[in-house]
């Protein structure tokens, strides 16, 4: 990766007007498909994201079910006019890679002993993407999950965080990803403090990298609040109703 | 290879018996009478990086289309027209009877039938998006992503596709020194007419404008009927094993221009065009 020009103008400022911890606008919206179990739509700068989520269901084939716990089955998807260039709407290495990744990332939070000879199935589609859409299809995912009733250990929180004109900032958005200097995406359960997902591409010294992985984890609590009230929101109205109460 | 198959949606059979006594009594089970349509709302530019985009709901059917443009080769035979290309996918996320995969033959055919209407209503004068006569012309491409399926998928689609193509800005590409450049201006795009389809099936001796899932998981046939702003008949697509009598399939198309003319002026309220 190549830097062409500044990503940071004097005063801080990136190339979206952010501070380097600064995530960008992010707003979910639980139960958004109908036909789902569970549901949510995210809104992670112009990420515009769905994940939903059918099961514990039958596994067809029924042969892929396992006796001990449940299959779990992921497809992140972009639409093809999510892109800038047009996207094919076949299947690409890059969205099946992400598929797994975030199948992997996902898994650890769920009780899957609690489903024995099913299968959960996690449907995420990219609408529109803008950098981040791995973490931000994550972030949505649990909160479908969780919609969805599954039995979970914990949530699950992602964010990225990477070098930009030499400095650790968090949420790398599209522009920061093509041109910046490293992209560090990390998945994270926030109470039971455990990494999900790691992978990271461009150079970190043993010093940035400390100081990135830090970041992302303070990004993803910051995820994890709004995943939480957007919860909290669907089921007992507002946060602030529920202290009153 | 096409195989007639099973209906994926069990309507168990008292609530068949059920519908079948309310439709006699000119009632569907969700109250509508028998010719009316779900009610429709329409969000246009959803999709900041599509050059046009329409979020459409048709009662509790989703669809999401959106477009994008690109120079390319004309089609064979078609050497003096840009190239207008309509996909639809019924998403995983959109119902429990989805597979994720490569489309069915009931996707393949919802979006023949939706690219149909819009082609042969001449919609889009494409005469006027070609750049190099023979050689280069304007690729238009509408991708539809169907995220909620409540039934009658034919009609939200086209919907979607319309209002996304009647609200979007074309990009303007130029020929300069024999290489397409793009200019960072766009066009309104030559819109010509606003088709509409509108889609009717038969349930016993019944039939039924706009139906959702249940319904279809019961019918004995479908009608599909484009109509073009004269109130002229485009396109038309017969759907299932069942029949219409030729009265029936007059009446259909009846109701198809009365009910057309409405949702058009609709559409029109909704995307602001004339």
């Amino acid at each position: 990766m190549v830097q062409s020009r500044s990503l940071i103008d004097e005063k801080g400022r990136r190339s979206d007007g952010r501070i380097i911890d600064e995530l960008r606008e992010v707003k979910i919206n639980v139960g958004i498909i109908r036909n789902a179990d569970g549901s949510a739509l995210i809104e992670f700068g112009k990420n515009k994201i769905i994940a939903a989520v059918y099961g514990p269901r039958e596994v067809h084939p029924k042969h892929m079910a396992l006796s001990d716990r449940c299959v779990v089955r992921c497809r992140y998807h972009m639409s093809p006019f999510s892109t800038d260039t047009r996207k094919s709407p076949a299947p690409s290495r890059r969205e099946t890679e992400i598929s797994k990744v975030i199948r992997e990332a996902l898994e650890p939070a769920l009780i899957l002993e609690d489903y024995p000879r099913a299968a959960i199935d996690i449907f995420i589609e990219v609408l529109q993407a803008d950098g981040g859409s791995r973490c931000a299809g994550i972030s949505a995912a649990s909160v479908a999950l969780a919609d969805a009733g599954i039995n979970m250990r914990d949530m699950v929180s992602a964010c990225a965080a990477g070098k930009v004109d030499d400095k650790i900032v968090i949420d790398i958005n599209d522009t920061e990803d093509k041109e910046g200097g490293a992209d560090m995406p990390v998945a994270y359960m926030p109470n039971l403090k455990k990494i999900t997902l790691l992978q990271l591409d461009g150079e970190l010294n043993p010093n940035e990298f400390n100081t990135c992985l830090d970041e992302a984890i303070r990004g993803c609590l910051k995820v994890y609040e709004i995943q939480r009230s957007s919860l909290i929101e669907k089921y007992f109205g507002n946060e602030k109703g529920l202290k009153e109460e | 290879m096409s195989l007639s198959k099973k209906s994926t949606v069990i309507v168990e059979n008292l609530r068949k018996k059920q519908m079948r006594e309310s439709i006699s009594a000119g009632k569907r089970l969700d109250e509508r009478g028998l010719d009316e349509i779900r009610p429709i709302e329409i969000e246009i530019d959803v999709i900041k990086k599509a050059s046009g985009s329409a979020w459409v709901k048709l009662g509790n059917t989703e669809v999401v289309a959106g477009v994008k443009v690109e120079t390319g080769e004309p089609f064979e035979g078609l050497e003096n027209s840009g190239a207008l290309i309509i996909t639809a996918e019924v998403l995983p996320i959109a119902s429990p009877h989805v597979e994720p995969g490569p489309p069915d033959e009931e996707t393949i055919e919802l979006a023949r039938v939706v690219d149909r209407g819009v082609r042969e209503s001449e919609m889009l004068d494409l005469s006027k998006l070609v750049l190099v006569p023979g050689k280069i012309v304007y690729t238009i491409f509408v991708d539809c992503s169907i995220i909620n399926v409540d039934g009658n998928l034919f009609d939200a689609t086209s919907y979607a596709v319309v209002s996304a193509l009647a609200s979007c800005k074309l990009p303007v590409f130029e020929i300069k020194d024999d290489k397409v450049v793009e200019t960072g201006r766009t066009q309104q795009p030559p819109v010509t007419t606003i088709p509409v389809s509108i889609t009717t099936v038969k349930i016993g001796d019944y039939l039924l404008s706009d139906p959702n899932t249940e319904e279809e998981a019961c019918m004995d046939a479908r009608l599909t009927i484009t109509t073009n702003s004269k109130g002229s008949i485009v396109a038309m697509q017969k759907g299932l094993k069942g029949n219409f009598s030729v009265d029936e399939v007059k009446s259909i198309a009846d109701k198809a221009r009365i009910k057309g003319e409405e949702i058009r002026n609709k559409l029109k309220g909704l995307i602001n065009v004339g």
